[in-house]
């Protein structure tokens, strides 16, 4: 099936089949191998990147569901080698050890804050709690969020 | 290709919580992990496997899988040209089945192709005629002789008896219990996965693998394929963790033999179904203690039968088993033992090596038994272990004496020491999701019973009983740059930023280059038993140090001046009456120097018949305290908080060392309450992340940490690792939480529902 998807700003014109998973076409059609595959069943969330800004587990949904749309992968994020402060942030408070469940959990960290600027951390947990991570213990990922709102707020916005 | 090619490093020197070097890859997700490697005319390449437990293999049929369109190679045992099997102490394991199957997954075939499609239906096609045989699924069956061998190796994999002291002392307070542990997946989050480039006429072949020990892997799969270990050459594919799950052959030789045979790159990638059937996983084990004490509380003797389920292929089972029976007594002093421990083979799983290696299961008995004298002796269970706790100078139950650093003591009373939580049943704000049951609001606070529980546990650190355990790694300097190249594997654990930070130390340079880590430096053994700080900081460090001897000469003999009077100060080379202070930059300009070590730790022994002998290098030891909330009419567990002392020797980088503590603990939670492979008649009944249950966010108690830095004098860095003890201990306290909260012997990890309603 043909379909017109928006990938990190830049339009395409794919063939996919109609099986095809988004995290498979974002990966295999045009190599964008920051979203990561960890379960197949949509427990993990590594897959997770922004269909309309909003975080979505990428083997949820499928390409041809994107067709039309704008879909953001991590490596989206750092613009003119800048890096998003929550990327920043993740770095900084050791957000993250083998960084398999980095990319997902950065997409849906983002797509937090979008929805609640300055989160408890209770809310923190609850906002990320389909996102695993098997190597930090999780407290590291909430510090880098909630530094990353903090930041945010000081300076004013994201 | 490689995940770390040229990563340069600038900042931090031993004692810095300095960032990741790879963090910045990682965070923009352009790290290669060796899934993300794909290579021009590639193929996929995907793996059948057994349905049965056990079975005869009495026919296979790939005549109708070869007629599939894009299908370019199927092999089976048939096709191996080396070695038909492999394993890390005793080769024991088929690369693929050809008579018979011993494990649900047990590969049959490989199959490569144009596309997974493809693949999967190739698989389907192809015909296994199986004559079902009855699994032997109870390892009591094996101790019993009751079910004749399943492998031409016997289905005992080792037995190992310690008798320490007087086998006939006994104490007026006698306790005992069974302890069982349940199988625990690594669930590493990262799927095995490999890509492999054949060499032209298939005379050697390219593997970029996620592994923890690219050297080993090389060994093993060059005998496999029949080719020289000098013709498989590994490179580290990026490693999504690994705990234990990736020392293990899983993918590689499948992997190398279908690009061999097609003469294009392969690469091969499991699901998370595959994943939990393709590793091993921690053994289940079932253990009887029986301790014998004074009045007091003082052990007198210590008795246990263990029990370990190696599943089908030996793996590291005899290394696993003889870890738990040398450390059947804990960080305790007790001069009388006998003990017996048994691993088996089974038609259940394979299992090896995870986080904690046999000493988790040793643990979660033997603070069960302690908390259950404690009860007997009507003592509180903190002050029965500092009673008992070891001191340097005491005696394992092999006779091994704790030489340097043994504060035990301090574990425990700092652990006592840490702050309780100050937060009521629910928290301050009230909020359901604090209570048991989380978001199914299934708990009434005024129901549920709070609970506080201390364990405490000594590991060993490094290999055991022999083993020719070394480290190797390269330095470089040219030009004020230093260049690292080791064979380390990086699964997470944060080496690669231990090495630069030793590098900048040693030669007070702030640029630190890391090599590719590859076959083409010597071994640095594997990413396990808390040993590469140790390890392979050892090899970086004396790589290092013996480069600096040589620039200090070049100094001393340009300035005229004694060589032993040189010392780094920030980044200069000083002399020691001052008069002489040069950069190291400088130096260095136009001069190279490149030095390869490789690093050992004092040699052990293997244990006599007895158990007796020094077959262990060092140890750490650690405490941790448990606060649960118990919601008894349910069964269900939030744990609150975990307090942990743990002994470090040397924190190089403490945020990295913290966060090697917070994740081990997470893992300790999963086994105490939630993570468990349950397997029924061989088959495994829940392989994926909604039927195996991971603890998340919201499951993750606080965690307050206080680090005890009494540096080893004869760890190079003063450093112990630190990764396995979080796991060790974390889950007796967790349990003995519960015990408290709710009255009841809870002798099985995980605790289910059930165990707690009763």
């Amino acid at each position: 099936m043909q379909i017109r998807v928006t990938v990190n700003d830049t339009t395409h014109d794919s063939d996919v089949e109609p099986r095809t998973l988004l995290v498979h076409y974002v990966r295999e059609q045009l190599g964008l191998t920051g979203t990561n595959v960890g379960c197949d069943t949509s427990s993990c969330g590594a897959c997770t990147l922004h269909l309309n800004g909003e975080a979505v587990k990428s083997c949820t949904v499928l390409a041809v569901q994107a067709d039309g749309q704008h879909v953001a992968t991590i490596e989206s994020l750092a613009v003119d080698g800048v890096m998003h402060p929550m990327q920043t942030a993740f770095m900084e408070n050791h957000g993250l050890q083998c960084g398999y469940c980095t990319p997902g959990m950065v997409m849906a960290s983002i797509s937090l804050l979008n929805e609640n600027p300055n989160p408890t951390e209770q809310e923190v947990r609850l906002g990320l709690e389909g996102n695993l991570c098997r190597c930090t213990g999780y407290h590291n990922i909430v510090k880098s969020v909630l530094a990353c709102a903090g930041a945010a707020a000081v300076s004013g916005g994201h | 290709m490689s995940a770390l090619v040229g990563e340069r490093t600038r900042a931090g020197r031993l004692g810095d919580s300095i960032t990741r070097p790879d963090g910045t890859a990682k965070v923009q997700g352009s790290f290669q992990f060796s899934s993300d490697l794909n290579a021009e005319n590639c193929l996929w390449g995907a793996t059948l496997r057994s349905p049965h437990p056990s079975a005869r293999i009495v026919s296979i049929d790939l005549s109708a899988a070869y007629r599939i369109s894009g299908v370019e190679a199927i092999v089976t045992a048939a096709d191996v040209p080396g070695q038909a099997t492999y394993g890390l102490i005793s080769q024991d394991q088929p690369v693929f089945a050809s008579d018979v199957v011993r494990y649900v997954g047990e590969p049959i075939a490989a199959v490569a192709a144009d596309h997974p499609e493809t693949c999967r239906r190739a698989l389907e096609a192809i015909v296994v005629v199986y004559e079902v045989m009855a699994p032997l699924t109870d390892p009591e069956r094996v101790l019993d002789g009751s079910h004749p061998p399943i492998h031409p190796d016997g289905n005992l994999i080792r037995h190992q008896r310690v008798l320490c002291g007087d086998a006939n002392a006994t104490g007026p307070i006698v306790v005992e219990g069974t302890y069982e542990i349940g199988m625990q997946d690594q669930a590493f989050l990262g799927l095995e996965a490999a890509l492999a480039l054949p060499d032209p006429g298939a005379a050697g072949v390219e593997l970029y693998v996620a592994t923890q020990w690219l050297h080993e892997d090389q060994k093993q799969i060059a005998a496999c394929l029949g080719l020289a270990p000098a013709a498989i050459r590994l490179t580290l594919g990026g490693v999504g963790g690994a705990f234990g799950a990736r020392e293990d052959i899983s993918l590689q030789v499948h992997t190398c033999l279908l690009a061999l045979r097609t003469g294009r790159p392969v690469r091969m990638h499991y699901s998370r179904e595959e994943s939990f059937l393709g590793h091993v996983h921690r053994h289940p084990a079932r253990i009887w203690m029986r301790h014998h004490a004074t009045a007091d509380g003082l052990l007198v003797k210590v008795e246990a039968r263990m029990v370990f389920d190696g599943g089908a292929y030996a793996s590291t089972s005899s290394a696993v088993l003889i870890n738990a029976v040398t450390h059947t007594q804990g960080p305790y002093r007790c001069p009388n033992a006998v003990v017996d421990g048994y691993a088996v083979r089974t038609n259940n799983l394979p299992c090896g090596a995870m986080r904690g290696f046999g000493v988790v299961q040793a643990c979660f008995a033997h603070e069960g038994q302690m908390d259950r004298l404690a009860a007997a002796c009507g003592i509180d269970p903190v002050d029965l272990r500092l009673r008992n706790a070891m001191v340097i100078g005491d005696k394992l139950i092999t006779g091994q004496v704790i030489e340097n650093v043994a504060p035990v003591e301090r574990c425990i009373r700092e652990t006592a020491a840490l702050p309780l939580p100050d937060e009521p049943v629910g928290g301050h704000d009230r909020n359901t999701m604090r209570l048991p049951g989380g978001a199914g609001r299934t708990a009434d606070a005024g129901h549920i019973r709070r609970g506080i529980g201390f364990a405490v546990s000594i590991k060993n650190l490094m290999y055991s009983e022999g083993f020719d355990d070394y480290s190797t790694a390269r330095c470089r300097l040219a030009d004020g740059v230093v260049t690292l190249k080791f064979a380390t594997s990086e699964v997470g654990q944060g080496f690669v930023t231990i090495a630069g930070q030793i590098a900048r130390s040693v030669l007070g340079v702030d640029e630190v280059v890391l090599g590719t880590i590859d076959t083409g430096v010597g071994s640095a053994g594997s990413t396990s038993a808390s040993r590469q700080t140790w390890m392979s900081g050892g090899a970086v460090n004396a790589a290092c140090l013996k480069v600096r001897g040589l620039l200090f000469d070049a100094v001393a003999a340009l300035y005229h001046v004694d060589a032993n009077s040189l010392s780094i100060e920030g980044s200069d080379i000083v002399g020691a009456s001052g008069a002489l202070r040069v950069s190291v930059l400088e130096a260095s300009t136009g001069l190279e120097f490149d030095e390869t070590v490789e690093y050992r730790h004092k040699p052990t022994e293997d244990l006599d018949d007895n158990g007796q002998g020094d077959c262990h290098t060092a140890f750490a030891f650690v405490a941790h305290r448990a606060v649960v909330d118990v919601d008894p009419e349910l069964g269900l567990v939030k744990v609150i908080q975990i307090a942990t002392a743990q002994d470090v020797g040397r924190a190089l980088n403490p945020l990295s060392v913290l966060g090697q503590i917070e994740g081990g603990i997470a893992q300790g939670l999963g086994l105490a309450v939630m993570e468990e492979i349950i397997m029924s008649e061989g088959r495994v009944r829940n392989p994926s992340f909604t039927d195996y249950l991971l603890p998340t966010f919201l499951d993750m108690p606080s965690v307050v940490v206080s680090l005890i830095e009494e540096p080893d004098p004869i760890a190079p860095l003063g450093a112990k690792g630190v990764g396995e003890p979080p796991t060790i201990s974390s889950t007796p306290a967790i349990v003995a939480a519960i015990r408290d909260a709710i009255g009841r012997p809870l002798d099985r990890v995980p605790v289910r529902p059930i165990d707690i309603i009763g």
